[in-house]
């Protein structure tokens, strides 16, 4: 039976290994993934510990669905407690990682201590080595990969990996694997880094079992049916997660020049039609329908030959819009070096955009950047500071330790400027205009973040009366609205809870599209592939019950309500340009702290944030931490 | 007509949808050690290539299989390994020029593709259609289209340089 699978402990300072079954009772409280991983760093992890020392716990995670031939099932969940901003760390991968680890026989790890020198681990069939990689250190992602696929003599082997940014303790080192994918938040390969874990390789022959395969082999295909018959998904499998590009720029909800304008003025090359021109076709993670990268050459100029995959939307905004580079070829150098790198490639932009704005503001100069001229549109600039960050020269090094140290490094002055919350760069989307939106990143658990809670459907201006059906109570059907959206946010955090914890993709619940799978649907699932039967509310309590236990790690680590709030500027500076709906828009204080107190109440938190002791008894998080594993 | 199961590596995502749903189907499980369809990437240059037995016409499995064991199932015209008469020699697997057979994890079993009755799970599960299961002569047809707009394009282009 799929729920009594295996995690693996490995403590990298001894070099010791044990294996444990995953009991069903966790399962049913907490499923796979995000979830669990959840549980194994609020259980294990002592408070306070600094995230770089060895005691950190690493954890990956695939989810309880993962190696079903439908909807990504591919996505593997890691955690730790964050480097960048000392809250929650997690980041979601997907990629073919996951499902392999599970037919090497484990679906977790968790990760301590540090290896005395640059080493690898090696899953294969059950067993698990520890293996040298000093020959591998100073390697790119792509070259690590290749390598340790050449030196075992196995062309099957997948493998996460961290690039030179993360031995460099790079603070938003990100952790990769194949071309493109990346678990690119908070962090988690610079936590790799300073285990001295150069990669974790899995390979494996063993299968997962299924409570009801012939059922469910044809719900796999009804899955994949619903998804790709909508609108969002037959957009995404032509330009990827790009297309979005074209309503929000146009809209005006994209920040530019950092956070200067909320449209990018003559941005058309950005357009996602014009990676027509360099895309040779797309690309699908694990079980995915929809496949949503675009491989892309680039055959002529500086730069070439060169071949990547992407970019995503995030990279349209990180290096195009925030920087004001308004061609397709910027980002697609840039997204192909942070990949090599192995940097997140929204920090990089968000931080690079901060500091371009200083530049401008007179608050940073030449001798500052090394002489680098940080001018709007320098993509010369951007690609030598992407270098930099990932070495850790010279104002890269200033860069490479995030917002709240660079901030400190830089001045008081220039923490106006930086769009950021819990010391974690936003997204280059501009939420003045969505009170949805805003609110979203503000309670994000990991920081400025919109795969946490995005309810991007509220752009669509739906009926009043499917969003009720929807959210469980009234929403209101203007995105400019204050009404209803901390049900949104609630609710969408619930949901994405979920899909991170059975390992499904995001965009293939409801992100963009409506009619996509949710509760029911993921409930039928996991009662054919498991055959635990977990309601729709039942579903939405475990959905309740993660959150609520990331809420009190972060709680345990001194954040509070202060926390949960958004850069002074969004309360400050009214949107300059874009269409009526999104112009001379900001923030609204009051109404603002009205949703955090709705939404507050929504989780059974009290009025600072903290949850009350009878939602810990219903969630049964009131004897926490249980360490059941 | 009988059909063909006929894979374009250019439409290839390289998702691997046809590798869980084949194994799902015909073992009950996920694991792509178990398909009878397996995609071969170099991923690093962006190219995938969905490899499976092309039900040859004059299967070298059949030729070199010293027990007979290797028969055609007239319904579908799929080439097909009789488990019952199989001694497991792996002659077949390493005479296949086109890693049409397949050797299970456990090495206990050679597996291959029986077109599923003439319902082949791969097809219904690959999304781009890198995998089509057509009447033969459609194939001709097809192929000969894309040339010929490949040939076209060709031809335009050098009109529009003059």
């Amino acid at each position: 039976m799929v729920w009594d699978r295996k995690i693996a402990y490995v403590n990298l300072s001894t070099g010791t290994v044990s294996k444990k079954p995953i009991s069903r009772k966790i399962r049913e409280l907490y499923l796979g993934g995000r979830g669990l991983n959840m549980y194994l760093l609020y259980n294990h992890l002592k408070p306070n510990v600094d995230p770089l020392s060895p005691e950190n716990l690493l954890l990956v995670g695939s989810g309880l669905l993962t190696g079903i031939p439908c909807l990504g099932s591919g996505r593997c969940d890691i955690a730790a407690k964050s480097p960048l901003t000392g809250a929650v760390g997690d980041s979601n991968i997907g990629g073919f990682f996951a499902p392999e680890l599970r037919f090497a026989g484990y679906d977790h790890l968790a990760i301590t201590g540090k290896a005395d020198r640059p080493s690898y681990l090696m899953i294969k069939d059950d067993s698990i080595e520890i293996k040298e990689a000093s020959h591998l250190w100073g390697k790119d992602t792509f070259d690590t990969q290749k390598i340790i696929r050449r030196e075992e003599d196995d062309e099957n082997i997948v493998s996460l990996v961290i690039g030179v940014a993360g031995e460099n303790l790079v603070r938003y080192a990100n952790v990769r694997t194949g071309m493109k994918n990346a678990a690119g938040r908070t962090g988690m390969g610079c936590v790799m880094g300073s285990k001295n874990l150069k990669a974790i390789a899995a390979r494996g022959t063993t299968p997962v079992e299924f409570t009801d395969p012939d059922k469910l082999l044809t719900y796999c295909r009804e899955m994949n049916d619903m998804i790709t018959s909508t609108r969002w998904a037959k957009a995404q499998s032509r330009w990827g997660t790009m297309i979005i590009y074209s309503n929000t720029n146009t809209t005006g909800l994209i920040r530019t020049k950092n956070f200067q304008l909320n449209r990018l003025v003559d941005g058309e090359d950005l357009e996602p039609e014009n990676i027509d021109r360099y895309s040779v076709g797309t690309s699908g993670c694990y079980g995915c329908a929809v496949h949503c990268r675009h491989r892309y050459v680039l055959k002529e100029g500086p730069y070439a030959p060169l071949y990547g995959e992407g970019p995503e939307y995030t990279s349209l905004g990180a290096f195009g819009t925030m920087l004001d580079c308004r061609k397709m070829e910027t980002i697609l150098v840039a997204n192909h070096l942070v990949n090599k790198y192995g940097i997140d490639t929204l920090e990089t932009g968000g931080l690079i955009a901060w500091a371009m704005e200083l530049y401008e503001k007179g608050l940073i100069d030449d001798k500052t950047t090394d002489g680098i001229q940080l001018t709007w549109g320098n993509e010369e600039a951007l690609f030598e500071l992407i270098r930099k960050i990932a070495y850790r020269e010279g104002f890269g090094n200033t860069l490479a330790d995030g917002f709240k140290a660079a901030i400190a490094k830089v001045g008081a002055d220039s923490e106006y400027y930086a769009i950021q919350i819990k010391g974690m760069s936003n997204l280059h989307s501009d939420e003045r205009p969505t009170p949805s939106f805003a609110l979203g990143i503000a309670t994000s658990t990991r920081g400025a973040d919109h795969l946490r809670s995005r309810p991007a459907i509220d752009m669509y201006g739906l009926p009043g009366d499917m969003l009720k059906e929807i959210y469980g109570g009234s929403v209101a059907t203007d995105y400019s609205s204050y009404d209803g959206k901390s049900r949104m946010v609630w609710w969408q955090e619930l949901l994405y809870a979920i899909t991170d914890s059975i390992g499904v993709c995001k965009f293939q619940t409801v992100f963009c599209a409506v009619h996509a799978p949710k509760w029911q649907e993921f409930s039928n699932l996991i009662q054919l592939v498991t055959g635990m039967k977990i309601s729709k509310d039942k579903l939405m309590e475990i959905g309740e019950r993660i959150y609520t236990l990331e809420r009190l790690f972060n709680l345990r680590e001194g954040f509070s309500r202060k926390d949960d709030n958004l850069p002074e500027r969004y309360f400050t500076e009214p949107t300059p340009i874009g269409l009526p709906v999104a112009r001379n828009k900001k923030i609204d204080r009051k109404k603002f702290e009205e949703m955090l107190n709705e939404y507050y109440e929504l989780h059974g938190w009290d009025n600072q944030g903290v949850p009350k002791t009878e939602t810990l008894r219903n969630l049964n998080l009131d004897k926490e931490p249980s360490k059941l594993l | 007509m009988q059909k063909i199961l006929v894979v374009d590596p250019e439409k290839c995502t390289g998702c691997r949808l046809c590798e869980a749903a084949c194994s799902l189907h015909k073992e009950k499980k996920c694991a792509p050690e178990y398909s009878r369809i397996r995609v071969t990437k170099w991923e690093n240059q962006g190219i995938y290539i969905p490899v499976v037995c092309q039900q040859c016409e004059t299967p070298i499995c059949e030729v070199v299989c010293p027990m007979h064991a290797i028969k055609r199932e007239p319904s579908t015209n799929a080439v097909i390994i009789d488990e019952k008469s199989c001694v497991g020699c792996r002659l077949c697997a390493q005479f296949c020029p086109l890693g049409g057979i397949g050797i299970d994890a456990k090495a206990s079993r050679l597996i291959k593709c029986d077109l599923c009755d003439g319902e082949p799970v791969c097809v219904e599960f690959c999304q781009p259609k890198a995998l089509q299961y057509i009447e033969p002569l459609k194939l001709g047809t097809m192929k000969k289209r894309t040339a010929a707009e490949k040939y076209s394009e060709y031809l335009k282009n050098i009109l529009a340089s003059h």
